[in-house]
């Protein structure tokens, strides 16, 4: 009985802050004036503050992107650092509106955590770093038998690790930190011999070691980590405008759209140009999706498409040199892949 | 009657008679204090070796071996760490401190702000100072600046936003600035929640004494850092969807609320001393409840458990440091985080800035155990026997 | 107007509202109704937030598997083990360090405590230096201060300080040889469980003996006697079993031996040293607190200064020391949940690692509050029995 009336509170209350919630986000966010957006507390190339304290990196600028999407201006974000475990909780608790912050997509945090995820804007791998100097010889992950191995806890890291050391029939000594920072600190000073987390911040973390030469990443990927930005469940509108700035990202790149050419590209004659652009007469994309019909206009001009957004990040432009591999459009053999904005 | 012989009255003083050549000058006190007897002088010896052992590594290592200016990590590294310093160097690096020492302050409160809780400690050790030295008159003006005006005031040029200050939102506070506000609002919090809670317990009526008793046993059955993951992680889950508050007020009331219960304990130890006789003495003036313990049985109490008061502020004031583990950066926690910049790594940079912060800390908490010595002294009253 | 005279001459009775009793009534259904609405707001917005943002409740969580390995296990623990075990194998970390800790923070601090009372004055000092020293840092500084400042900066493992008895000291902890039982081994066991026996045996024979007579007799050389000579002897009949299994080079590591890792040796040091000077200063008062005239009269009938200490001074004050003392080892447990900080797999930094994986909040911090709580409710029954008995002792 007792059970029931909870579970009837319960579902009457699920309909009434479901209701709220999907009227909520762009609301609130529009009400605010700016979004706020969860990132890490710093890992180069994805999210770190610069000298003067502007986050930089591409989950930063994709919540730029967003934010150009729903104001017309890149400017109107507001980013707060999280530690992995404060993370989700504060996407859950309506502290942050978008989690950009490099978080694997993975069906229990769709399904047990209340997240959804919009897309992949990076597709990572778990890989593992030795400083090469004082381990000579030793050139595969499967040689890292007997090991002490760095890792952050309480991360889908923590747990392939554990995975792959045990189908290899390795034995390993972990030593886990809550946050990375202490992770850097320990592996720099020797106190494991091992470093693993996803390739793309292990080429971000060699490069605040003392020696960054002195490191190498190994060649072995043990994991999928397709890495993505993050929104509440149960609110379809807010879901949508963050999944389609993604998508509006890649379309531009596919379109050659460029910061450099995009106001150019409005007078273009290519009909698919002129649609995403919202350069068609009378068109209602912009308008159905809750902003306005330029929006990926104001997107490119705010963070470029996402070649630039990468390259400029994490790619040639950055002093990570990541290639762009399997994070290249799917027409250049990649996976990154947009359905059509019309 | 007894029979008194007067035969013979001595009428002047006999001289005074130098003391025994034993007892005074410092070969005496040698021999009392360091080698009274066979054991004694081993431990003297065991005690001098400890000390030649110790103290001159110490003064090298702090002092004479130290680099005190220096840009990057090559002052503080030896040739073999790719650094200026000769192999086998082994000093501390205050350049490393003194290059974060706006770091270590006031965290990554923007620079041409800082003005601003400058002017905030100018404040409060301005009142601070009269409020503490008993001689100086208008304390009752003086506290209701002290507790009133200025946390207002502070409140103000430290938040901003309004009167044309630019809003500084609190993730960028920082260091020491982060490490005194919770300390002064957890104490100042902590205090008269930790009053109520203890007249709770000692309340005639059973359901507020055993929700007191309850709350007070609880938290003081718990790790600090278990109520801070408490703030940090659950306290969103209890509000409403889409109420959430800054996370340095969430810490703020954990710790508040965590002090408060051991102040509580030490209140009700104060209640317990004061004499029957007094709160019979309050009922049959017929004062009410509130004017019984306001006007009597409080200021009797509190002054009795002034140490403890402090003992409780002083842990406080070092509990703070546990901030840093939910991911805020107080004193300890910019220090560390600095450790990871890689201009200043080296073997050194972790022990100097450690050794800062321990010394900051320091400072405050013995700074704090002397005043409440002090006050001991001066407020004692004769209720010791 | 009839009423209203009547009403008049009844004014004996004090008011309603000043009645005590009504008052004290009043004010706690309106405590517990405040109470229970505050209490009834925070279950709904947790059930609303729970629900709306599918998070799965309930404690099922605990059967099923981790996937996550931990350093430090005193129980066979692997990552196909459950949620539940890592948990339980974190409580077992946070009673190691604890007790490892209370053992040397208590020996360090009588010494200390001793020491500051001690006649000679460069002993006072030096004992002062360190209490004043260690009582105004915060333990998790003192933490650090080990970790990252002192063993942090040690050798590389293979330049590892070489100490005697095959021991190792680097970067990666402490290695020394660890013991291997062989055949007959048990043998050894019995013999120091027989000579424990006869020890005790012996003093309490000696103590009627030294009651009924005032003869002593030298228990502590019998027992000492009985209690490494029989094990002794043991070891030589049964062959001589017992072989050491030294720490060696390999790839990363040393390997073999035992090894006490720098998370858990930072923590038990800072632990112990920071406690100790807590407990030094408890002791002193302790020390203090026994009036002058008891050691006085001690000396008068003829007692030596060690058995004043032993048997007149030692008993007396320790009925001060134990009630603080006993906070003391609460508050040492406690703070060793500041093992977090440095990745020592205690409950807090277990459960925690728990949270994350499964993101259950409540019942993942519910644990960590109500495991604390029993253990310093233990703690405090078991000093109360001590004290109790210490008390006693009295006449």
């Amino acid at each position: 009985m007792k059970h029931i009336a909870i579970g009837i509170l319960g579902a009457a209350a699920l309909g009434l802050t479901a209701s709220a919630a999907s009227a909520g986000t762009l609301d609130t966010v529009k009400q605010k004036g700016f979004i706020q957006c969860g990132v890490s507390t710093g890992l180069a190339g994805f999210s770190a503050p610069d000298d003067k304290g502007d986050w930089q990196g591409i989950d930063a600028d994709f919540c730029r992107a967003v934010a150009a999407a729903v104001f017309g201006d890149g400017t109107k974000v507001k980013f707060t650092p999280l530690s992995a475990k404060e993370r989700f909780t504060a996407l859950q608790s309506g502290e942050v509106d978008i989690l950009s912050r490099n978080t694997t997509w993975t069906i229990n945090r769709d399904t047990a955590l209340g997240l959804n995820f919009i897309g992949v804007t990076y597709y990572d791998g778990q890989g593992f770093m030795i400083n090469a100097k004082k381990l000579p010889g030793v050139n595969s992950a499967l040689q890292l038998s007997g090991a002490a191995v760095c890792v952050q806890s309480g991360t889908t890291t923590e747990l392939n690790l554990a995975d792959y050391f045990k189908s290899n029939k390795m034995e390993y000594n972990p030593v886990v930190f809550e946050k990375l920072e202490e992770v850097n600190a320990a592996y720099d000073a020797g106190r494991c011999d091992v470093y693993t987390t996803d390739q793309s911040g292990l080429y971000g973390i060699r490069l605040t070691l003392g020696a960054p030469a002195d490191h190498v990443v190994l060649p072995e990927i043990i994991s999928k980590e397709p890495l993505g930005p993050a929104v509440r469940q149960g609110d379809d509108q807010w879901y949508h405008i963050v999944k389609w700035t993604y998508f509006a990202l890649l379309q531009a790149e596919e379109l050659g759209i460029t910061k450099a050419n995009v106001e150019e590209m409005k007078a273009s004659d290519n009909p698919e140009i002129k649609r995403v652009l919202g350069q068609e007469a009378d068109t209602k994309i912009g308008t159905d999706l809750g902003v306005s019909n330029d929006w990926v206009v104001n997107i490119v001009k705010a963070v470029g498409n996402y070649g630039e957004m990468f390259e400029r990040n994490v790619g040639s432009g950055s002093p990570l040199k990541i290639a762009r591999g399997i994070n290249a459009l799917w027409t250049k053999g990649g996976l990154q892949y947009a359905p059509p904005i019309r | 009657m007894q029979e008194h012989d007067t035969s013979w009255v001595r009428t002047e003083m006999a001289l005074a008679q130098q003391a025994p050549a034993g007892v005074r000058g410092p070969g005496a006190w040698v021999r009392k204090n360091l080698i009274g007897s066979v054991g004694d002088a081993i431990l003297t010896i065991i005690g001098i070796a400890l000390v030649v052992m110790i103290l001159p590594q110490v003064i090298n290592w702090a002092f004479l071996n130290a680099q005190w200016t220096g840009i990057d990590r090559t002052f503080c590294a030896t040739v073999a760490q790719g650094g200026i310093q000769p192999d086998g160097w082994s000093g501390a690096c205050w350049a490393f401190v003194n290059a974060k020492f706006g770091q270590f302050m006031f965290g990554r409160y923007p620079i041409e702000e800082r003005w601003r809780p400058i002017l905030v400690a100018i404040l409060f050790v301005a009142l601070l100072v009269p409020l503490l030295i008993p001689k100086v008159p208008r304390k009752g003006l003086n506290a209701i600046l002290f507790f009133l005006a200025m946390p207002i005031l502070a409140f103000i040029l430290l938040v901003g936003g309004m009167f044309g200050l630019p809003h500084v939102e609190t993730p960028l506070w920082g260091g020491l600035l982060v490490t005194l506000s919770l300390s002064f609002v957890g104490i100042a919090a902590s205090l008269p929640i930790g009053i109520v809670l203890a007249l709770g317990r000692r309340s005639k009526m059973p359901i507020v004494k055993t929700l007191c008793v309850v709350f007070i046993e609880t938290v003081r059955g718990i790790p600090l850092i278990t109520v801070l993951f408490m703030a940090s992680v659950m306290l969103p889950l209890f509000l409403p969807a889409g109420v959430t508050f800054d996370k340095l007020l969430r810490a703020l009331i954990g710790v508040s609320l965590f002090a408060a219960a051991y102040m509580a304990e030490v209140v009700r130890g104060g209640l317990q001393a004061i004499p029957k006789g007094q709160y019979e003495g309050a009922d049959s003036l017929g004062l009410g409840y509130w004017q019984k313990m306001g006007l009597i049985v409080l200021p009797q109490a509190l002054k009795l458990v002034i140490p403890g008061i402090v003992n409780t502020f002083i842990g406080m004031f070092k509990d703070t440091s546990l901030v840093y583990i939910i991911g805020m950066f107080d004193l300890l926690g910019v220090v560390k985080l600095n450790f990871s910049d890689a201009n200043w790594a080296t073997p050194q940079t972790a022990r100097s800035g450690l050794i800062f912060a321990a010394f900051v800390f320091w400072l405050f908490c013995f700074g704090m155990s002397r005043y409440s010595m002090f006050t001991e002294r001066r407020l004692d009253t004769g209720h010791k026997r | 107007m009839a009423s209203q005279e009547i009403l008049r001459e009844e004014p004996s009775r004090a008011s309603f509202v000043n009645d005590p009793k009504v008052r004290s009534i009043f004010f706690q259904v309106l405590v517990v109704v405040l109470l229970g609405a505050g209490v009834w707001w925070i279950v709904q917005n947790t059930i609303d937030n729970l629900a709306r943002l599918h998070i799965a409740s309930g404690f099922g969580f605990l059967r099923g598997r981790a996937g996550f390995d931990i350093s430090d296990t005193a129980i066979a623990y692997s990552s196909d083990s459950t949620y539940g075990r890592a948990i339980v194998v974190g409580f077992i970390n946070t009673l190691i360090v604890a007790g490892a800790g209370i053992v040397t923070a208590t020996l360090i601090g009588f010494i200390l405590g001793i020491g500051r009372l001690s006649r000679n004055w460069l002993i006072r000092k030096i004992c002062m230096v360190y209490v004043e020293i260690f009582r105004n840092i915060p333990p998790l500084l003192v933490i650090f201060f080990w970790y990252s400042g002192v063993l942090a900066v040690l050798p590389i493992p293979r330049e590892s300080i070489n100490l005697p008895f095959g021991s190792f000291l680097n970067q990666r902890g402490f290695y020394f040889p660890r013991a291997v039982w062989g055949d007959g081994s048990w043998l050894i066991f019995v013999a120091l469980l027989v000579g424990i026996a006869m020890a005790w045996f012996v003093a309490r024979k000696a103590r009627q003996r030294q009651m009924a007579t005032g003869q002593q007799f030298p228990v502590f050389w019998t027992s000492l006697a009985l209690i490494v000579g029989l094990p002794l002897l043991a070891y030589a009949l049964s062959g001589f079993p017992l072989t050491f299994d030294f720490p060696k080079q390999s790839t990363f590591n040393l390997t073999g031996g035992f090894q006490v890792k720098p998370e858990f040796l930072s923590l038990y040091l800072a632990l112990s040293c920071y406690t100790a000077a807590f407990i030094a200063e408890i002791v002193r008062a302790g020390i203090v607190g026994v009036s002058k005239g008891q050691t006085e009269a001690a000396g008068a009938l003829g007692l030596r200064p060690g058995s004043i200490l032993r048997l007149v001074v030692v008993p007396q004050a320790m009925r001060i020391i134990i009630p603080p003392l006993t906070s003391q080892y609460l508050n040492l447990t406690k703070n060793s949940s500041l093992a977090i900080a440095i990745g020592y797999p205690d409950l807090t930094a277990t459960a925690g690692t728990v949270l994350n994986q499964t993101g259950q909040a409540i019942e993942c911090v519910l644990i960590m509050m109500v495991v604390y709580l029993v253990l310093s409710l233990l703690t405090s029954a078991v000093m109360n029995v001590v004290n109790a008995k210490m008390a006693l002792v009295e006449r």
